[in-house]
């Protein structure tokens, strides 16, 4: 089935007007706006005034499914994605059970498949059961079908630095990267939820300073250092990390770092009220971190965004603070959010977007297919975002089965009109296509 | 006045001095051979306790039984809760039995401020983790009021384990709110985080050298340290935290004979309070007990009287 369509007068990478004709699941022909001829039955998209960037990539995915379907699935999440602008998503291993082997890499990767919206790309967990003690079967997941690349036991941290080590060093072998959730446990445990402040003291919420974050990650960059391994940083949140995240590069250190929407928007007044809605790991922070990581994200010294979308039952959100599930939805707002906060502030243009969404998500993860320029013989993997979209974010127009949004009711600027995942159309007119 | 009583920021001066006044009928009242005032009657008060409290729970439950109120005493240890239960689902069932004030303590901050947001009854935070404890602060204050007079200028001292004390936090707006000149002490690792800034902002000073404090000490309130922060590395033996910190036979020799001497209970003697200040005359102790049976009446009175009529 050949699902042939012509997007006139798009702007790819918000550049010039341009026909970009997409057939065979590739990018068969560009030209200037008005100069492709539509084949015969082919869908031609007017895409005037809209922005072309490569199908968006998230490194850092929920999905939920196995264990808590009732917050989401692995279909109701690429729903989500694909609304969001992604053509793939790396759904994280602190499923139940744990995605820990290659079997369990494998189901995820099948219910993608299935799902048939999204690349839904395993990531793989580093310890079993994400323990933090013994490795998971890191080669017989990255063998598997799945070929997973990316191995986190993201939602806890790596702590013991001996494992940490090792888990670097064996990676190596198939070109695997650790993704990092820096939290250091003895300066932030479990019931820390409140960034370590006047806020924290005035609440009396247990603080999560981001010095536990910083001794992480410059730990982990000099682990990377002496194994010459590649270690990837998730959710940066302080300007101490960005530091540290900078240093390293300079001294040619094989490190990269994500930054979620949230931080780059959200700050820690927030949890005044005492609403779980905006308690999230790692919490959020003061706007002095924030405008840093907005530099950091402009700079490249942050590589990509990532959503942390982390759907959640409204049930596991309606405790008191502490007791509260951590974690805020993403998919949907995270191309909104960027737009506004750093391509309306002038930060970022759209080539800057296209990088930090889709260019070095799509190289960090190792997918080849993926965060391709739009030229004639790449996929026809496309992201169309309307630049001028005002919209008023509403909790209960979502795909996700969760409602624990902490946009809503937020005015952002941009809004995603279309998603192609190879040729095919997964979103039209900011709809789920068919 | 507000409908709930969740924060000492809920009141303003005036409310405090409304409050104050009717706790001095009330403290009468606690005086007589028949106590009961019918001002409740037939109103319904659910003393909800996630958290163990003896003194605070029967403070309450006294208050609102010399009222006329009809008090009942549910603790969340071994209830729903601990099967899982949102705390949302929780206090939906326990308020749709029909009730006109919660009076609810938690191991959580910020949890009465949430319960107030799903239920229509008046809510009355009687601690929130180590966030709050607004009928203490009142408490207190209302004792070294009829101690001292008025409390403007005056320097009340604070001591003890200001990170993780509701006690403190409600103090601080309830005694800069009234004028007085507030100095916290505690050790660097009991300093509540990002103290500097707060400090500055709401006017109150801190120090860590309670000898330098007393000597201009208009008042002291000495916290209680919890067992399990003695373990926790935040300093390294009571020993050494009674010498730094305790307030010793020694210290209390250098207090004027009018210090009154406050503490919230329940006392680590020779932890926090050596027991001769702890039972000397001065001490104010047994006084916030009273006060605060009469405090409590006085707002139980305020919050559910006034819509009565």
């Amino acid at each position: 089935m050949t699902d042939v369509t012509l997007l006139r007068a798009a702007r790819p990478l918000g550049g010039l007007p341009a026909d970009l004709l997409l057939a065979d699941g590739v990018i068969a022909e560009v030209g200037a706006a008005g100069t492709v001829d539509a084949p015969d039955g082919a869908r031609v998209v007017d895409a005037e005034g809209l922005v072309a960037l490569p199908g968006l990539v998230d490194l850092h995915t929920h999905l939920r499914e196995p264990g808590r379907e009732d917050a989401e699935t692995v279909l109701s999440g690429s729903r989500a994605a694909a609304l969001g602008g992604f053509a793939a998503v790396l759904a994280m291993a602190n499923t139940s059970p744990v995605t820990d082997t290659a079997e369990a890499a494998e189901r995820v990767h099948d219910l993608g498949r299935a799902a048939g919206l999204v690349d839904v790309v395993a990531v793989g967990a580093v310890t079993k059961g994400l323990a933090g003690e013994e490795l998971a079967e890191l080669g017989l997941m990255a063998r598997s079908r799945a070929g997973v690349r990316v191995f986190s036991d993201d939602g806890r941290c790596v702590a013991d630095a001996r494992v940490m080590r090792r888990a670097l060093e064996y990676v190596k072998a198939f070109g695997g990267v650790i993704s990092q959730h820096a939290q250091e446990p003895s300066l932030a445990g479990p019931s820390s939820c409140c960034h370590e402040g006047e806020l924290s003291g005035r609440l009396g919420l247990p603080g999560w300073p981001g010095v536990a974050e910083e001794v992480i990650v410059a730990r982990d960059v000099m682990l990377a250092r002496h194994t010459g391994s590649r270690v990837h940083v998730a959710h940066v949140s302080t300007a101490g990390s960005v530091e540290v995240v900078r240093w390293a590069k300079a001294q040619g250190i094989a490190v990269t770092a994500e930054v979620t929407p949230h931080h780059l928007l959200l700050t820690t007044d927030l949890l005044a009220g005492y609403d779980p809605t905006f308690k999230v790991n790692p919490p959020l922070r003061p706007s002095e971190d924030v405008e840093t990581l907005r530099a950091a994200l402009a700079d490249g010294t942050i590589d990509a965004v990532a959503t942390d979308h982390a759907p959640h039952a409204r049930h596991d959100k309606e405790h008191a603070f502490v007791d509260a599930a951590f974690g805020m939805l993403g998919l949907e707002t995270a191309l909104p959010v960027v737009a506004t906060v750093m391509v309306g502030t002038g930060l970022l243009d759209w080539a800057g977007v296209a990088r930090v969404m889709s260019t070095s998500p799509a190289r960090i993860a190792g997918l080849d297919d993926h965060g391709r320029d739009l030229v004639v013989g790449a996929p026809a993997t496309v992201t169309l975002v309307d630049p001028d979209a005002s919209v008023v974010v509403d909790r209960d127009a979502s795909a996700s089965l969760s409602r624990n949004n902490p946009w809503h009711g937020r005015t952002l600027t941009g809004a995603v009109r279309a998603t192609f995942l190879r040729g095919r159309a997964t979103v039209l007119d900011g709809a789920l296509a068919g | 006045m507000e409908r709930h009583l969740l924060s000492i920021d809920d009141l303003s001066v005036d409310d405090i001095t409304t409050l104050f006044a009717t706790a001095a009928e009330m403290h009468d009242v606690q005086r007589r051979e028949v106590k009961k005032l019918p001002a409740l009657r037939g109103r319904t008060v659910i003393n909800l306790f996630f958290e163990d409290s003896t003194r605070t729970r029967s403070s309450f439950e006294i208050a609102g039984k010399w009222l006329s109120a009809d008090t009942i005493n549910i603790t969340g240890k071994g209830s729903s809760t601990s099967k899982g239960e949102s705390l949302r689902d929780t206090v939906l069932t326990i308020a749709s039995m029909g009730v006109d004030a919660l009076v609810m303590r938690h191991h959580a901050s910020g949890a009465a401020h949430q319960v107030a947001q799903w239920i229509d009854a008046a809510v009355i935070n009687a601690g929130d983790g180590t966030h709050e404890h607004p009928t203490q602060a009142l408490l207190d204050a209302y004792t070294l009021t009829r101690r001292l007079g008025s409390l403007e200028g005056r320097h009340v001292v604070i001591v003890g384990d200001l990170t993780h004390s509701r006690v403190f936090r409600s103090n601080i707006g309830c005694l800069t709110r009234l004028g007085a000149r507030v100095t916290v002490v505690a050790p660097p690792t009991l300093m509540p985080s990002g103290v500097a800034a707060w400090s500055a902002a709401d006017g109150f000073a801190t120090s860590y050298d309670l000898d330098e404090v007393l000597p201009t000490a208009d008042a002291v309130m000495m916290l209680r340290v919890q067992r399990e922060r003695m373990s926790g590395g935040f300093f390294p033996s009571p020993r050494e935290y009674a010498v730094g910190y305790g307030l010793t036979r020694d210290r209390l020799a250098t207090l004027g004979p009018d210090v009154p001497i406050c503490h919230p209970g329940p006392m680590n003697r020779g932890l926090e309070i050596a027991a001769d200040a702890a039972d000397a005359a001065q001490s104010a102790i047994l006084e916030q007990v009273s006060a605060g049976v009469a405090i409590r009446m006085s707002v139980l009175y305020h919050l559910l009287a006034g819509e009565a009529s």
